[in-house]
């Protein structure tokens, strides 16, 4: 019986087990092996790296796609850039987001349950069709909803450049990613206890004393992973820099997405993932981490 | 507490600065001129012109293909995952399977994408399997919906009573049986839910189809990529209006659906809570340990 009982736990843990394994883990393994190979025009488009002749196997590592990155000032500015752009958006959203999570977390029931589909629904639409859905208002001259706006109303004699600019791509990413903000925070404010904030105010404390010295330590968990769900994907964000940005603002996903389509270098491609997986790993464990906690219930 | 405070503003704030993009959006693809901007009377000439286009019309039912295949096998994986996650405390590379179910959900979709051709690339060098197209797109959507579907479903299951599993049991229910009878009805609009969300992420992704797709099997949201990069067009708007409006309805349902669920399990609970407190004294007495019978 036991012995049946383990062969039916093996497999219910082995077939998700070997799924990721097979096609979320081992495809890094891969991509690490094919930032060494070299670019060549075959089928598919690189070199070996193993090579079996003169009855000797050779591994032959090739360096130079991570030395190009070093060296080309293009790559270091794009992932500076990147960087930068990730902090500031996420700090966007989380300074929008939380103000809007708490009262969502404030409202009576039958309220909350109306905002947060209203705050998921975007979640579920194409992020391609609401950055398109920017690409109408945000057009330059006399093609862009807002600008004509403006010169209808006076308030600009001169249509404003506004595609193709960094703001334009911070508006996008704001956009886009603000409900992963909220969602998150509101899971967390939603449960603190109303108490303790009535205690802090018996005892003399400001409502905004309480919440900076109460709510705001208390939500850490919740802060820390929208941050996380923000951050790390807008790193490598490819669809928002695309539509909205201009040659101003590179961003590693949008380099790494014309080396791959445009140059068909797949493994100077790959190199980039690579550091671009090496900067994250540290945000990534971090949010692992935290989701495990809630995952089994510990927080 | 005030009642219009300062959060109370920033939501409302939110919510137009999210919808009023998308209203503008469905509202211009009404608009009967060339000029995208230029506002030229109602019409629906542009959701006429969608049906002409063939390239796109293969593109939706491509899409819709996938998506319906990947719903179903990233809740039967999910599902699993989270089971396992929330069920079996211990066993070997536990924290590791907890990172890899849970870090779909932030890692950047070009480098999923990037390392899943590559794996198919070097797949189809070694063994001859698989050809990119519709089954690795499938694949790849698989993999990172049934992350989503984990998360759901697991905060779920973590709310479950133990001990209605453990009754069944104990009364002698095999473990596979107690799964399919008693736990997956509880946690099926969970399921529903998970369902859906795939459904629509499915539909929805760029990027990875990009990568793994082969030349020729282009989904969707690659065939509108490609006519957006060039620019505003005025059947792009009817079609992405389309994928809103449906996406919309959608999540309406999924929600309301959802919702009924809940409202009747907690009748029910409450029901049983009053039939309960009637006889107090019993539940005192099956706290207390029972004389042993067998």
């Amino acid at each position: 019986m036991s012995g049946r009982l383990n062969f039916g736990r093996r497999l219910v843990i082995g077939i998700p087990f070997v799924w990721m394994l097979l096609f979320f883990l081992l495809p890094f393994a891969i991509i690490l092996k094919i930032s060494f190979a070299e670019s060549a025009r075959a089928i598919p488009p690189y070199t070996d790296i193993i090579v079996f002749a003169e009855h000797k196997l050779q591994v032959l590592l090739n360096l130079q796609n991570y030395l190009n990155l070093g060296e080309k000032g293009i790559y270091l500015q794009a992932y500076l850039g990147s960087l930068k752009i990730a902090f500031f958006s996420t700090l966007l959203c989380l300074l929008i987001g939380y103000p809007m999570a708490y009262a969502i977390a404030r409202a009576d029931k039958q309220t909350q349950t109306v905002y947060l589909l209203l705050i998921m629904m975007p979640t579920w639409t194409a992020i391609l069709i609401r950055v398109y859905a920017w690409m109408t208002i945000l057009g330059n001259g006399e093609n862009g909803l807002l600008n004509s706006f403006l010169l209808w109303t006076g308030l600009i004699s001169e249509p404003l450049r506004l595609l193709n600019t960094p703001l334009a791509v911070y508006i996008g990413l704001v956009y886009s990613y603000l409900p992963f903000m909220i969602l998150p925070l509101y899971a967390n404010l939603v449960k603190h206890d109303q108490s303790l904030l009535e205690a802090a105010s018996d005892l003399g404390a400001r409502t905004f004393t309480s919440f900076w010295k109460i709510t705001v330590p208390l939500s850490k968990n919740g802060i820390i992973a929208g941050c996380m769900l923000v951050f790390i994907p807008v790193v490598g964000e490819f669809v928002v820099p695309e539509l909205l940005g201009g040659s101003q603002t590179q961003m590693i996903g949008k380099v790494l997405w014309d080396e791959f389509f445009s140059r068909r270098n797949w493994p100077g491609a790959a190199a980039l993932a690579v550091v671009m997986l090496a900067i994250l790993i540290i945000p990534i464990i971090l949010f692992n981490r935290n989701q495990a906690k809630e995952l089994e219930g510990k927080a | 507490m005030k009642r219009f405070g300062f959060s109370k503003v920033m939501l409302w704030l939110g919510l137009l600065f999210i919808y009023v993009p998308m209203f503008i959006l469905v509202i211009y693809s009404f608009n009967g001129g060339r000029l995208v901007t230029v506002w030229s009377g109602w019409s629906l000439k542009w959701y006429a012109s969608l049906l002409d286009n063939t390239k796109l019309m293969t593109a939706v039912f491509r899409s819709l293909e996938i998506a319906f295949y990947t719903s179903i096998a990233a809740v039967a994986l999910g599902t699993l995952a989270a089971f396992v996650l929330t069920r079996i405390p211990r066993f070997r590379g536990r924290t590791l399977f907890g990172g890899m179910v849970t870090a779909p959900l932030v890692m950047p979709e070009v480098i999923t994408g990037l390392s899943l051709l590559l794996l198919f690339v070097t797949m189809a060098q070694l063994i001859g399997w698989p050809q990119r197209g519709l089954l690795t797109i499938w694949i790849a959507h698989t993999t990172f919906c049934s992350a989503y579907v984990a998360v759901v479903v697991s905060s779920r299951l973590r709310e479950l009573d133990l001990s209605i599993e453990e009754a069944a049991m104990d009364l002698g229910a095999r473990p596979w049986k107690v799964f399919l009878l008693i736990t997956v009805p509880m946690i099926a609009p969970s399921l529903v839910a998970g369902g859906m969300m795939s459904f629509a992420l499915s539909l929805d992704d760029l990027v990875l189809a990009s990568f793994v797709a082969g030349p020729g099997a282009s989904t969707l949201p690659v065939e509108i990529f490609s006519s957006v990069r060039m620019g505003v067009k005025p059947e792009i708007n009817a079609v992405a209006s389309l994928i809103l409006l449906s996406i919309s309805l959608f999540t309406f349902l999924a929600w309301y659906f959802i919702r009924r669920a809940e409202d009747r399990r907690k009748r029910a609970v409450q029901q049983a809570a009053q039939e309960e407190s009637g006889g107090w004294q019993k539940s005192v007495e099956r706290l207390t340990p029972p004389p042993a019978h067998s």
